[in-house]
């Protein structure tokens, strides 16, 4: 599918809401928690927009700490920003009362990381999936319920959904959980899809075989899919456009080839220059790594380009002069570094 | 590097290793009859999904497994001494952390929080060291000596844990493996839970470690592309079971995430080799997803790992295998050599005249 083309830019106002082309539009979203007394200001999301396209994946992609999971969490509603807007459907749901909270999440689902942690142990397969429908009213009666189960497990491919229905979790592999996690989200036939790591804790033999299976759905549902990983490699695999995030700001945005093929921030550069690759060759050969350190405290976010610390193009604009907002450079491509050009 | 060394006595040599877990279920047969040498100097990486035996081959090969573990069977010799067998306290005197160490899977995230770096360090000398005797001054040099080899800086040495960023408390764990000069040290997924850039600071870590020091080492992890880093011969385990044992270059010769089948860039390093041999060796090539090349579709393995209390006739593999015929069913495949130095346990690989005419 073709991407939407959507200029990003960082905590600045952008186009008009309610673009029926994208579901999801999230902007200067930030998330600062106090500590200490209030004394520490930890900065978690520091101005975030972007759009997420109708039947899109977009893949948020950065080391820890730089704020992704936190912004999932955000637009699950499981934390309440600090400033920003979360428009979904063109209607603005940023604080939402009690009730109306239920009914986003309807719309909203999200797959956690760890299959083994996010399922009640007590509960056999058929219970987790019911769950929801009972919390949100959805069937008349059991046998309905019953129905919708069947399907959404044949959905991911559980069959004979008999077999499984009366297993607990304790009794299913990692990838059998997973499914079960996305079949939960599925028996609400959500709109969006906020995926955290949903791979991560499964062998690699399963793994493809689990993406393919959410790309499919996904496709078939013509679902929009928000795809939270350090990963940057299934990222190219699974999504449509990659957002690069960096101590709690989007460094760059656009078309997940151009991202990997034509990177143009320093940070992106990095990250792809760090993955490993199982090409032969490399043993005792040093990588060359542009840049140095670890990703400082979101407590102490540097001034100017927040990156300059550690990157190897730094001049003394970048450190003096106020943070750069992303530049366009076409096909929705965007980046926040100001020497792009001259590196 | 193989020249030189190829004629040097193994610094390691296992032979039919057995080593079961003894729950109320049964026996499960976690290592069944394993056996490889590693020689100075050579990095020996261990692959395979979770519950493949890796780790539990990394802790018998300290003689430390956990219980209800216990080695049931085969020979472990390090730098010429036999350790199974070997009493407790002679193993913790005169075996580990002097001969041969191990940073553990997560031990960044289990150093305790109360004490210092100088203050954990002085502990694995006092619990390692063979006379248990030492002089205060040559310990502080010997800490500072390492602190600075991984890279740290002095001061490191009087920090708590939780003052330290996961790349440095990374640091400071290998630091502890090299802290009593041991001829070879187990690294269990030492790179995991950091993140990219970090994981290949430590990766040039390991590898200078090994250049300037002449260490070997055995590297497990579950991820093939680091491997690929750090490894010089890559052994490819299966429930319980080695299933590929080769040379990096032979093992990742035809690597392309989604297509084994094309061998594009890494044809300089193996001429004429076999490649990558076991089936399970091809799919998990296959179904690792490249960065630097787009694929549309990634392999996987359908089904699961076997049970290892009652793992299946023949070949443990053949549930799985796309190539499998009769004879995998029945027959357990030895581990038979290709090419030099190319060992791989499949009937099909070492096309045996049976399994060809079926």
């Amino acid at each position: 599918m073709s991407a939407p083309s959507a200029v990003v830019q960082n905590g600045q106002s952008s186009a008009a809401f309610g673009d029926p082309d994208f579901v999801l539009e999230v902007e200067s979203l930030r998330k600062e928690y106090r500590v200490h007394r209030g004394k520490t200001i930890i900065r978690a999301v520091d101005g975030i927009s972007f759009k997420l396209g109708k039947g899109e994946i977009l893949g948020l992609v950065g080391e820890s700490g730089c704020g992704k999971t936190t912004t999932g969490k955000l637009i699950m509603k499981l934390v309440e920003p600090t400033s920003g807007r979360i428009v979904v459907d063109g209607v603005d749901r940023t604080s939402l009362a009690k009730e109306d909270e239920i009914a986003y999440r309807r719309r909203v689902q999200m797959i956690f990381q760890d299959p083994y942690a996010s399922m009640n142990p007590h509960f056999k397969v058929r219970d987790v999936l019911e769950e929801p429908l009972l919390i949100h009213g959805i069937g008349a009666d059991n046998a309905e319920r019953k129905a919708m189960i069947s399907e959404v497990m044949s959905k991911v491919k559980m069959t004979p959904v008999e077999e499984y229905l009366d297993r607990h979790p304790h009794m299913l592999s990692g990838g059998q959980r997973q499914r079960v996690a996305t079949a939960r989200t599925l028996v609400l036939r959500p709109e969006i899809i906020v995926a955290d790591e949903p791979v991560s804790m499964i062998d690699l033999s399963t793994r493809a075989e689990i993406l393919q299976l959410m790309k499919s759905i996904q496709k078939e549902m013509n679902l929009s899919f928000l795809y939270i990983t350090h990963d940057i490699s299934t990222a190219r695999y699974f999504t449509d456009r990659i957002a690069v995030m960096y101590l709690g700001r989007i460094v760059e945005i656009g078309v997940q080839d151009d991202i990997i093929d034509d990177p143009k921030h320093p940070y992106t550069k990095a990250l792809i220059q760090a993955v490993c690759e199982p090409v032969s060759g490399r043993v005792g050969l040093m990588r060359e790594l542009a840049i140095k350190g670890e990703i400082p405290s979101a407590a102490d976010i540097p001034g100017g380009c927040r990156f300059h610390p550690r990157c190897p193009y730094a001049t003394k604009e970048c450190s003096d002069l106020p943070e750069p907002d992303l530049i366009d450079v076409g096909k929705g491509h965007s980046h926040a570094c100001r020497r792009w050009k001259e590196i | 590097m193989s020249e030189t060394t190829n004629r040097a006595d193994p610094v390691l040599k296992v032979r039919d290793l057995r080593l079961h877990y003894f729950t109320s279920k049964g026996a499960v047969k976690a290592l069944d009859g394993l056996s490889f040498d590693l020689l100075p100097g050579e990095a020996l990486g261990l692959v395979g999904e979770s519950g493949c035996g890796k780790t539990t081959t990394g802790v018998a090969l300290l003689n430390m497994p956990s219980p209800p573990g216990r080695i049931v069977g085969g020979s472990i010799v390090i730098d010429g001494t036999e350790i199974v067998g070997m009493p407790e306290g002679e193993l913790r005197r005169a075996v580990r952390w002097s001969k041969i160490s191990m940073v553990f899977q997560g031990a960044m995230n289990c150093l305790t929080p109360v004490y210092t770096i100088r203050k954990l360090m002085t502990e694995t000398w006092k619990e390692h060291s063979v006379d248990g005797k030492f002089d205060k001054s040559a310990l502080e040099e010997r800490m500072l000596k390492y602190t600075r080899r991984v890279g740290l800086p002095d001061h490191v040495l009087g920090r708590y844990p939780h003052e330290l960023s996961g790349g440095m408390k990374q640091r400071v764990v290998i630091a502890m493996a090299l802290f009593l000069e041991p001829k070879l040290i187990i690294m269990d997924e030492p790179t995991t839970a950091l993140d990219v850039i970090v994981q290949a600071q430590i990766l040039n870590l390991i590898k200078e470690l090994k250049r300037d020091l002449g260490l070997s080492y055995i590297f497990i992890t579950h991820d093939l592309a680091t491997e690929a880093e750090v490894a010089d011969r890559i052994m490819v385990m299966y429930a319980g079971k080695m299933a590929e044992l080769g040379m990096s270059e032979h093992i990742f010769s035809a690597a392309g995430g989604g297509d084994a089948a094309s061998a594009d860039d890494g044809s300089h390093a193996s001429h004429g080799s076999r490649g990558p041999s076991h089936p399970y060796t091809q799919k998990l090539l296959a179904s690792t997803p490249l960065l630097r090349k787009k694929v549309s579709e990634l392999a996987f393995i359908p089904g699961a790992t076997p049970d290892l209390i009652e793992p299946p006739p023949g070949c443990r593999f053949a549930p799985r295998c796309n190539f499998a015929k009769e004879k995998c069913r029945h027959d357990e495949p030895p581990v038979f050599e290709i090419e030099p130095r190319h060992q791989v346990a499949c009937w099909k690989a070492m096309e045996d005249p049976e399994y060809e005419r079926s």
